[in-house]
């Protein structure tokens, strides 16, 4: 911290200031944070070995087969970054603004509404990040003893990936929260969410699918960050990872600067 | 830094000061200065106006027309750097009930800047000036209504502001608790902060304000010390007359006033009671009893600022 | 008033002794009233996630394992997987409702203690709640197994009999779950509940592979657990593959761990309530 408190410029510093305050929010009930961990694992467990065992092998894009497990391994490390990225930038989020009044209370310290914005972005992404290394780091002991979960070098880089796909739902998930008025609306939120869990090429290849449905399906966030973290870890890489990548960034992008200007219109009336 | 440099040069400058939310004009054109080391109050029913003017000092709120200046500074460009030298305790305690008492100061002071070392340094030194230290460690949630309010003085605090701002500091606090309030904060004016607040009661702007504006509908009606107030608007002393009606007889309001005439300067007739204006007090109650008055209960007071209000507005602060 | 003290839920389960009067239908009434604004919302919520996963799971992925003739002994994977999902469906609603609104009566919006002010006991407040999730839980049953029917994945028309067990398995979490919120005084337990407890039955339980491919040590694990048991009778049922002992034996496990739960819920209930 202390090197980062020289380095970086205050309006890069203030946002940490929020993931500081989250942090001793969860010094207390870390079991929250440590039991999402979880989840993506269990459904590993489930579909890739237990579903695996009843499929057998799965056709890549690139012609090569691969066991179902490693199909689906960089699917879920996708789907779990959407999930961590998604519950903590709505419900969360939205307690925070709506109930506990605490940007309300911030905004009155030299604190901007950018500086709240990045904050919760930059700590979403942190807790993500912490699951997405504890998925890989699963995959990669599977992978020693003898469940090879991946097929390339360049599986690392799955974690960056993972991030970039954590930021893009967290800047869009708090650009929809900020519409949000009541706990209910979330359901539509999750009608969001779900389909695309299920639908994005993350269970089984899209070619199932007419042409048109699989056009609408390659424009959707998930599938995008399905097909860059399952390439890496595949290692069948392509120009396309490059859409994906735009996409992915501009999306967080965009919904973190519509979060500023919601919030500004929320909270400076 | 520049802009304090010169002594005079108010806290806060505000000139045809407006805030309209849509067609509602919530603060209409207002003028006032507050100067260094001044308690400054806006004395005012609720919906007068008075959250909305502090809101647009404490720079969260985008000023509508006119001129507005906190420190000599634009809060539409410096509100950073405004906000960096002011205390906010708002209307609604909006203190982090995810966190411990001790542990609110610390975060908020690293949202000022501070670092952890300096954050827990003022941070424990403040909880000792609101008498909080032996619930450091406790959550906010079971806290009393007294004591988040002196958390939420003490947070305001945490970045030694030089202008606090209050947005009626003690509603909904009992009576012990209102007086340690108002203790903590005369402190603070003796210690040089400048004070800024809005309130309901009289008895609050009458104990901590040098000077006030009486705000009503988004305007300032009046302005001055309480004393100079209350010798401009009323008189030395307030006889209040209460009359046993029985149940069920039709208003005798017009027969009262006709018996009352000319006793006092000033008679206000209220639905529950009679207000007589007067140098003298009791003498005025002799004079009733004279014109065969008997009213159920005789009280002579000195005048307060509620009368200010009543003379000024024709309505009573309290609702 | 002996008359307001006859059993309900009592009745019901067949067990003598009182367990609640039969004022508990005023709680059921409230939550009724509750539920004509926003039910919409709930069903919306409720089937659309059962739904998804049986299109994404039983027609998407069911494509890939029906490749495989040889892996469910000839079961398309849509008709295998439906019985589960009807009731793990079930078990989710329950194992929610149970966990935070009841939390929310207990100890947040303290509904419940305005209720005691009136002559309705502790018992009363559990099984309304109870028949009401049990309500609910039916309600969600039935909708879901039209979805079914709709896309042909029953295989035989026993599958009616599914929501039955589906309701019966709900109520073998409800019970217990309810047992436990009224014990505690915050959420931050069901968030391991549902993490550790919810999510793996949901996934290991039989729903999506039989349990015969779990690690040999984990299968008697899944003996244990009530949604196996809840899963394995419904597909029975809903294949037509009925096996009467082994139809017996869920059934016997479910009831069992319903009436256990419910037998915790009332010491719990009244000594959270009753002080």
């Amino acid at each position: 911290m202390v090197g980062l408190r020289i380095a970086l410029p205050l309006a890069m510093r203030r946002p940490t200031r929020l993931v500081q305050r989250n942090m001793l929010v969860y010094r207390h009930s870390f079991m929250v944070i440590f039991s999402g961990f979880f989840e993506p694992l269990f459904y590993l467990l489930s579909m890739g070995f237990g579903v695996g065992a009843l499929i057998g092998d799965v056709a890549l894009g690139d012609g090569r087969s691969v066991p179902y497990a490693v199909f689906v391994a960089p699917a879920l490390l996708a789907s779990s970054a959407m999930n961590g990225a998604i519950y903590e930038t709505s419900n969360n989020f939205f307690g925070k603004l709506k109930y506990a009044k605490l940007y309300d209370a911030i905004i009155a310290t030299p604190m901007s509404l950018q500086d709240v914005a990045r904050g919760e972005v930059l700590w979403a992404l942190m807790r993500g990040s912490l699951y997405s290394i504890g998925f890989l780091g699963v995959v990669g002991l599977l992978s020693l003893v003898g469940l090879g979960l991946i097929s390339s070098p360049l599986a690392w880089l799955a974690f960056p990936s993972a991030t970039v796909v954590g930021y893009a739902f967290a800047g869009a998930g708090m650009a929809a929260t900020t519409f949000v008025r009541k706990w209910r609306d979330f359901d539509f939120l999750q009608l969001a969410i779900m389909p695309m869990f299920l639908f994005s090429g993350t269970f089984y290849p899209i070619d199932a699918y007419p042409a048109a449905v699989q056009t609408f399906v390659q424009l959707t966030p998930l599938y995008r960050g399905v097909h860059l973290i399952r390439a890496f870890t595949t290692g069948s890489l392509d120009a396309t990872l490059l859409i994906d990548l735009v996409y992915l960034i501009a999306m967080g992008t965009v919904g973190l600067a519509i979060t500023s200007r919601r919030l500004g219109k929320l909270l400076l009336a | 830094m520049s802009e304090t440099s010169s002594a005079s040069q108010p806290q806060i400058h505000a000139r045809g000061l407006t805030k309209r939310f849509g067609s509602f004009t919530a603060v209409d054109g207002i003028d006032f200065d507050v100067a260094p080391g001044e308690a400054f109050g806006f004395l005012g029913p609720n919906g007068a106006g008075k959250t909305s003017a502090m809101r647009m000092i404490g720079t969260v709120s985008p000023v509508t027309a006119g001129e507005l200046t906190i420190f000599g500074l634009d809060p539409a460009r410096h509100g950073a750097r405004i906000r960096s030298r002011l205390g906010v305790v708002p209307q609604a305690d909006t203190l982090d009930n995810e966190l411990s008492v001790l542990e609110n100061l610390l975060i908020y002071g690293r949202y000022f800047d501070l670092s952890w070392a300096e954050s827990r340094r003022r941070a424990t030194e403040l909880l000792e000036f609101v008498q909080l230290t032996e619930r450091a460690n406790d959550q906010v949630e079971p806290l009393s209504g007294g004591m988040k309010r002196r958390l939420v003085i003490a947070r305001a605090l945490i970045n030694e502001p030089s202008l606090l701002l209050l947005d009626e500091p003690t509603t909904g606090l009992d009576p012990q608790a209102r007086h340690l309030l108002w203790d903590r904060l005369y402190r603070l004016k003796q210690r040089g902060v400048t004070l800024c607040l809005t309130t309901h009661y009289m008895d609050e702007a009458e104990q901590l304000c040098d000077r006030l504006v009486v705000m009503d509908r988004a305007k300032i009606v009046a302005e001055g010390s309480p004393r100079e107030l209350i010798d401009r608007y009323v008189t030395r002393e307030v006889l209040e007359l209460r009359f046993h009606r029985p149940e069920g007889e039709t208003d005798d309001s017009a027969v009262l006033g006709k018996k009352l005439e000319g006793l006092a300067e000033r008679i206000e007739q209220l639905p529950d009671r009679v207000l007589v204006y007067a140098t003298d007090g009791e003498a005025a109650a002799a004079a009733a009893y004279e014109r065969g008055l008997r009213p159920a209960s005789v009280l002579v007071r000195r005048s307060s600022l509620e009368d200010v209000f009543l003379r000024l507005t024709g309505r009573s602060l309290a609702e | 008033m002996s008359f307001a003290r006859r059993s309900v839920l009592g009745l019901r389960l067949g067990r003598p002794g009182a367990i609640a009067s039969r004022r508990s239908l005023r709680i059921l009434e409230h939550d009724l009233l509750v539920f004509r604004r926003g039910w919409y919302s709930y069903l919306l919520s409720g089937l659309s996630q059962p739904f998804l996963f049986l299109v994404a799971m039983g027609i998407g992925l069911g494509l890939y394992v029906n490749r495989n003739a040889s892996a469910l002994g000839g079961v398309p994977y849509l008709d295998y997987i439906a019985p589960a999902l009807l009731v793990t469906q079930a078990m989710m609603a329950a194992a929610f409702e149970s966990a935070w609104p009841i939390m929310g009566k207990i100890h947040w919006q303290k509904t419940y203690h305005a209720a005691l002010n009136t002559p309705l006991t502790a018992l009363d407040l559990l099984a309304g709640d109870l028949m009401w999730i049990a309500f609910r839980a039916t309600l969600l049953s039935v909708l879901f197994l039209a979805v079914i029917v709709v896309l042909g994945a029953a295989a035989s028309p026993l599958v009616v009999l599914a929501v039955p067990i589906a309701v019966l398995t709900a109520m073998a979490f409800a019970a217990p779950i309810m047992a436990f919120t009224a014990t505690r005084t915050g959420d931050s337990g069901f968030n391991a509940l549902f993490r550790f407890g919810i999510t793996p039955l949901f996934l290991f339980s039989g729903t999506f592979f039989p349990i015969e491919k779990l690690p040999l040590f984990l299968q008697p694990v899944a003996w244990l657990t009530p949604l196996y048991h809840g899963v394995a009778a419904a597909r029975s049922l809903a294949l037509g593959q009925i096996e009467l002992v082994g139809l017996s034996v869920h059934i016997a496990v479910l009831v069992a761990v319903a009436g256990a739960g419910l037998f915790a819920a009332r010491i719990t209930f009244r000594r959270r309530l009753e002080v």
